[in-house]
C-alpha cells in the first residue's frame, strides 16, 4: 500500500553552517528496508528540489533504524546569513513526512497515526 | 571510585527556561549540573556588544538568574556545577558567582574560570585555510570579529582536580562540559578513547536539554508527549563503564522513550560513525538502546576512535546587514493583494536603487519557510503575512526595507495590516567560518576564586 513517510518514520532537522542534517528513524524495525531502498539521496534531494541546494549524502545506521541525510546548501548561506524565517531550518525536517512510499500491506497494523 | 554518578543538564542554550534547571537542582539528587548556553554565533555576537556597550560584562545575560535559581539547592546537596556561561569573560563570570555565594553566606566555596578559548589575535598565524570554502584564513582579515576555538574537557577536569565545586569556561565543545564529570569520577585518562567515546556520545545526548526528554518532539497523533508544558532536563546516571541510563525528574512532563534518544543521537550529527569533538571521535553506529522503565533509556556500546591533531576554531566575521519586516491581508482576496504588494515592493526596490545581496519576498502561510519546494495552496488563503528580507553590505541600504514597508502603510494596497514601526528590524549579520588549529597551539588557563 502506498502511505505517506509521517506513518512509517519519524524525523528532525539540525544545523551546522550551511547544512542541515535531517534523521529519518523507523517507527518500527520491520519498515526500516523499506525506507533504505525507497528512500534514496536521490529521492530525498528530488522531494527539496529548490530548497536544498547543495549534495545530498545519506548516512545508513541500521542498529537504529535510522537514516541521516546530510543536506548541504540548505540554510541560506547558513544561520546568520540566511533570509529565511526559519534560519536554523528546524522545520525543514517536516516536508519529508510527505513523502509516499510502498509498504507491504502485511505491515498495515504497524503504522503510526490516523490515516 | 563511585558506581554511578548523576549528571543533569542545567540548559541548552541562552534562552532556555531556568525552572527546569531548579527542579533538576533541587529534586534531581544529582553530583553535578551542566549548563550549556552558547550558539555558534554567541562569542563573535558579545564580542560586538561588548565594543558598543562598555557595561555588558561579557558572560551569560541570564547567569544571574541561573545560578540565584540554583546555587541555593547545589550548596545543601553538594552538587557541582559547570557551566560555559563565561562566553568572553569566563573570570567575571566566576566572580559574579563568588558574589551570589557570598549572599548566600556559602564561605570557602572554590569557582574556577577556564580561559585560553579566545584565540582572535592570533587566528590568523594559527590557521591555514577555511573549511567551508577552502580559501586561505587570511582572506577574513578586514571583517574578523572574533575567534575561539572549541575546548574539550580536560582543563575542567583539571580544575574539579583541584577541588573547584564550580567550573565555568568560555567555549567548550557542548558534550565535553557533561563529560568532565565522568572523566573526573572514574578516573578515565584524555587519550582512553573507549571511554571518551562512550562519555562523549552521552555529552551529546545531554547538551540539547528537553530536546531528549519531548521537547522538539510532539507532533499530534502521531508522537504524543504527556503535559509538554511541563518538560524536565534530562539526568544521565552514568556507571564507570560509560553506559548510562537516560531519565527525568518523576512527575514532569514529556518522555523520555527510544524514539526521543534516536532523535537526540543523531541531531547535528553528520557521519555517525564519526563524530568528531576536542575530546574523541564517538562512533553512534553501534549503540544500544533500551528502554527499561518508564521515561528511563539504557545507552550502552557507544564506540570512540582517537582524537584528531587539530582543534576546530570558529571565526566570526561582519558581513554585513539584513533588513526584514512584515505586513499582513486577511478576508476575501487575501492573496491576490499580498500579491500586488509584492510587486509594489520589488518596483520600490528598483526606484529607490537598493544594493542588496539577496532579497526575498515570501508569504507566510504558503511558501516562507520551506521556500521554492512549497507546493501551490489547495485553497484560498484566508490569513496571508507578506515578509520581505533583504542582505546587503550596509546599514543604510538595509534600512531601506523597513522604509519602503514603511510606505505601504498609506501608499500600498487596501485592507493592509502593517505592524507599528519599531526599531530592530534591521540587524548585524557575523557570518560563522570554520578553521583547524594544531592541538598543542592552544594551552588553557585556569583561575581560582573563593568565595
Amino acid at each position: 500500500m502506498k502511505v505517506k513517510l509521517q506513518h512509517v518514520a519519524h524525523t528532525r532537522s539540525g544545523d551546522k553552517g550551511n547544512t542541515s542534517n535531517i534523521s529519518v528513524i523507523a517507527y518500527d524495525d520491520a519498515f526500516y528496508p523499506h525506507l533504505v531502498e525507497q528512500l534514496t539521496s536521490e529521492r530525498f534531494h528530488q522531494h527539496y528540489a529548490g530548497t536544498i541546494h547543495g549534495p545530498v549524502t545519506r548516512f545508513e545506521v541500521p542498529g537504529l533504524a535510522a537514516l541521516n541525510f546530510v543536506c548541504q546548501g540548505a540554510l541560506g548561506g547558513g544561520v546568520s546569513r540566511s533570509l529565511c524565517l526559519d534560519n536554523y531550518g528546524k522545520s525543514l525536517s517536516a516536508a519529508i513526512l510527505g513523502f509516499e512510499l510502498d509498504i507491504p500491506d502485511a505491515l498495515g497494523p504497524r503504522l503510526r497515526g490516523p490515516r | 571510585m563511585k558506581k554511578t554518578v548523576r549528571i543533569g543538564a542545567g540548559s541548552a542554550w541562552w534562552g532556555d527556561r531556568v525552572e527546569p534547571a531548579v527542579l533538576n537542582a533541587e529534586r534531581g539528587d544529582l553530583d553535578y549540573l551542566c549548563f550549556e548556553t552558547m550558539a555558534e554565533a554567541t562569542i563573535s555576537a558579545a564580542q560586538v556588544r561588548a565594543r558598543r556597550d562598555p557595561s555588558f560584562p561579557g558572560y551569560d545575560t541570564y547567569l544571574d538568574d541561573r545560578m540565584r535559581g540554583v546555587l541555593p539547592a547545589c550548596l545543601k546537596r553538594g552538587t557541582r556545577i559547570i557551566s560555559n556561561q563565561g562566553w568572553i569573560n569566563p573570570d567575571a563570570a566566576a566572580e559574579r558567582i563568588v558574589h551570589w555565594l557570598r549572599e548566600l553566606g556559602a564561605k570557602g566555596v572554590k569557582v574556577a574560570s577556564v580561559n585560553g578559548s579566545l584565540i582572535t589575535d592570533r587566528v590568523l598565524e594559527l590557521t591555514d585555510t577555511i573549511l567551508e570554502n577552502g580559501q586561505p584564513t587570511s582572506t577574513l582579515a578586514p571583517s574578523l570579529v572574533s575567534a575561539e576555538v572549541y575546548q574539550g574537557a580536560e582543563p575542567i577536569v583539571e580544575a574539579l582536580k583541584a577541588g573547584a565545586q564550580i567550573v565555568v569556561t568560555g567555549r567548550v565543545a557542548d558534550p565535553s562540559i557533561f563529560m568532565a564529570p565522568m572523566m573526573y569520577e572514574f578516573g578515565w585518562d584524555a587519550l582512553d578513547h573507549t571511554h571518551l567515546g562512550r562519555g562523549n556520545g552521552i555529552g551529546h545526548l545531554m547538551e540539547c536539554g528537553a530536546q531528549v526528554t519531548g521537547g522538539y518532539f510532539s507532533d499530534p497523533g502521531f508522537k504524543d508527549v504527556p503535559e509538554p508544558w511541563n518538560l524536565a532536563f534530562p539526568i544521565a546516571e552514568v556507571e564507570a563503564d560509560g553506559s548510562a541510563v537516560i531519565t527525568k525528574v518523576a512527575g514532569s512532563g514529556g518522555a523520555i522513550t527510544l524514539q526521543t534518544v534516536k532523535e537526540q543521537l543523531l541531531y547535528e550529527v553528520h557521519d555517525p560513525a564519526n563524530y568528531i569533538t576536542p575530546d574523541v571521535v564517538v562512533d553512534f553506529t553501534t549503540a544500544k538502546l533500551e528502554q527499561v522503565g518508564p521515561d528511563r533509556v539504557r545507552v550502552t556500546n557507544l564506540s570512540g576512535k582517537p582524537r584528531t591533531p587539530t582543534l576546530k576554531v570558529s571565526i566570526g566575521c561582519q558581513e554585513g546587514f539584513i533588513g526584514e519586516d512584515m505586513f499582513f491581508y486577511a478576508g476575501e482576496g487575501a492573496l491576490r493583494r499580498a500579491q500586488l504588494a509584492k510587486r509594489i515592493l520589488e518596483e520600490r526596490f528598483r526606484i529607490v536603487k537598493l544594493d542588496a545581496e539577496e532579497i526575498r519576498i515570501d508569504f507566510l502561510g504558503i511558501n516562507a519557510i520551506h521556500g521554492a519546494m512549497s507546493p501551490a495552496p489547495k485553497a484560498e488563503p484566508y490569513e496571508v503575512a507578506v515578509r520581505v528580507a533583504a542582505r546587503c553590505r550596509t546599514r543604510e541600504e538595509a534600512n531601506k526595507v523597513g522604509r519602503e514597508v514603511d510606505g505601504m502603510a498609506v501608499s500600498g494596497v487596501g485592507h493592509t495590516g502593517k505592524r507599528v514601526p519599531h526599531q530592530d528590524r534591521t540587524r548585524e549579520i557575523i557570518g560563522v567560518w570554520s578553521s583547524l588549529v594544531p592541538r598543542d597551539r592552544i594551552v588553557p588557563s585556569i583561575r581560582y576564586f573563593e568565595s
